[in-house]
């Protein structure tokens, strides 16, 4: 394993320090528990929207903290969730009164601990809601697995959903947005090398040098199946396909498009495959009316991307146009 | 069969060092069908369980439980951290103000212990889970010593039907976790969670063989 830490036990902590030392301006650091929040927080009478999750998927949820987005994010321990005295904790730092809302990806660990959480809060006093992402279509059939799996649309939904926080919007109303972009957005990713995580120290699984993984989640979990290397186009094909052909997108539609690297692939590769989303998509008769191109929601230094569709409307163009200020996206302001 | 609350002291430490000593196995079962971190999560856990101990070294054997539960819920995550934690803490709950119990009182806090487990992960047999392992072995207990077999004995059945459970996950197909999104392939792999829960009635077993 070659990585740049000092050791596999203080990786997260030692990257929340700098993330501190990096942002004074936008965040602050909780050590014990682990949370980081708005520099600015609690606002009184905004409902604060709380995310959090395993590390190693930067700059997703750390980097997304700020205005217009998330209050706090709850880091825990290499693709691990984090346990409830964080998301506790965060909770009650960041509740300015008019409630939190918990952003949670459909992962057994992150519904566990966030739902012990939630009732820890509420037995405080907090009002609390929680939405949860399962944007994931290479899970064919939740009836036999543990649901589809929360992935890209998380980012997205992290962006809509802070900025409709902004506007001064309930908790209801928060709620509602969040379920709504869920239930727009759709995701697949695939990958072309394991990620090691460091406490394992080799790759997760391996992969011959001709060889990829669709339908991967972003926890170095394996996918759905093994199939030979192929080329960029045919590789966007596999991931656009099943997701366009899950409703709700149809001719005439107007998207989000989101072309996610998953930490190893460098943004060239990544402008590959949006080249060939946009040649999908105008075959099928689907404007992307906004998009976003970068790694945003990463599996360590694995090799791959994902896919994110997010059908729009008046409502969530907005909310997404509005300004957002925060270490890892940003624009105006 | 009397059960102490030294005895319980000595069962955590046993099961902390166990889980120490099988941390890469449990995690390289965990990265074939999960995510590579179950034994490294455990023992975290159960590390920060052993220094608690001394806080509790004179308490009951319900507040030694729900002392251990609620550290490991606060240190571990994962799916391990809430289910582990809270049957911990549900065992506890069955055993509150008791110094001592007997071998009944010990199944009614085993039973507590898998109704929390089956309520906080919503499983039920069959579905590759560490309650593959757990149930069969209560079910072996229970009917052991219904038929008048010598609780050392009945103890020693119970393991062996735990054993078998975790074995009998190997064949299985994963519709639970994160094995489950691997459909066809979970098949073939024993479960991580069955092997810890294995690993926790082996010291389980011993200790109560050794006795007071």
């Amino acid at each position: 394993m070659k990585k740049l830490i000092n050791s596999p036990e203080n990786v997260v902590k030692d990257a929340l320090a700098g993330m501190a030392a990096a942002h004074p301006d936008l965040l602050r650091v909780s050590y014990d528990p682990d949370f980081i929040m708005r520099a600015d927080g609690p606002i009184k009478g905004k409902v604060a929207v709380l995310s959090g999750g395993g590390s190693g998927h930067e700059p997703m949820h750390g980097g997304f903290v700020g205005k217009g987005m998330l209050d706090a994010a709850c880091p825990g321990a290499v693709f691990t969730s984090p346990v409830p005295d964080q998301m506790l904790a965060a909770t009650k730092a960041i509740d300015g009164g008019a409630g939190v809302l918990h952003i949670v990806k459909n992962y057994t660990g992150d519904v566990m601990n966030f739902e012990m959480a939630a009732e820890m809060a509420q037995a405080e006093g907090i009002d609390v809601a929680a939405v949860v992402t399962n944007d994931d279509v290479a899970v064919q059939d939740s009836l036999y697995t543990a649901g589809r799996r929360g992935v890209g649309v998380t980012v997205l939904l992290e962006k809509i959903v802070g900025a409709a926080a902004e506007t001064g919007a309930n908790l209801e109303e928060v709620k509602r947005i969040a379920e709504k972009v869920n239930a727009l957005g759709r995701s697949m990713g695939m990958a072309l090398t394991s990620c090691t995580v460091p406490h394992a120290g080799k790759p997760t699984f391996e992969l011959g040098e001709n060889e990829m993984e669709i339908g991967i989640g972003i926890h170095g979990e394996p996918g759905r199946r093994r199939v030979p290397l192929q080329d960029a186009a045919s590789i966007t094909e596999m991931l656009a396909t099943p997701i366009l052909e899950d409703l709700p997108f149809k001719s005439g539609d107007n998207v989000l498009a989101f072309v996610n690297g998953m930490g190893g692939t460098p943004l060239i590769e990544l402008y590959v495959v949006y080249n060939e989303l946009t040649k999908i998509l105008k075959g099928r008769n689907i404007t992307i009316s906004r998009k976003l191109v970068g790694s945003y929601i990463t599996s360590l230094e694995m090799a791959g991307c994902s896919i994110t569709l997010v059908k729009m409307d008046d409502e969530l163009t907005k909310l997404w146009d509005a300004p957002v200020l925060t270490p890892a996206l940003r624009w105006g302001m | 069969m009397q059960i102490t609350a030294d005895m319980i002291i000595r069962y955590i430490e046993g099961v902390a060092a166990r889980i120490s000593q099988h941390r890469d196995e449990l995690t390289q079962l965990d990265s074939a069908i999960g995510d590579a971190d179950h034994g490294a999560n455990l023992d975290r856990g159960f590390a920060a369980v052993v220094a608690k101990l001394p806080t509790v070294a004179d308490k009951d054997i319900g507040t030694i439980l729900k002392t251990a539960g609620m550290t490991l819920v606060s240190t571990v995550g994962g799916a391990s951290g809430p289910l582990y934690g809270t049957a911990y803490m549900r065992a506890g709950m069955a055993l509150a103000d008791r110094y001592e119990i007997s071998e009944n009182e010990l199944v009614v806090a085993l039973d507590a212990a898998l109704e929390g487990i089956i309520a906080r992960g919503k499983a039920q047999r069959g579905e590759k889970t560490m309650v593959d392992a757990i149930a069969p072995g209560i079910d072996a207990l229970k009917a052991a010593l219904a038929s008048g077999v010598p609780p050392h004995e009945a103890t020693a059945q119970a393991l062996a039907a735990v054993e078998q459970g975790m074995k009998d996950t190997i064949p299985m197909l994963a519709t639970k976790g994160r094995a489950s999104y691997l459909g066809e392939r979970s098949i073939g792999h024993q479960d991580p969670g069955a092997t810890s829960a294995f690993y926790m009635s082996q010291v389980l077993a011993e200790t109560l063989a050794q006795g007071a």
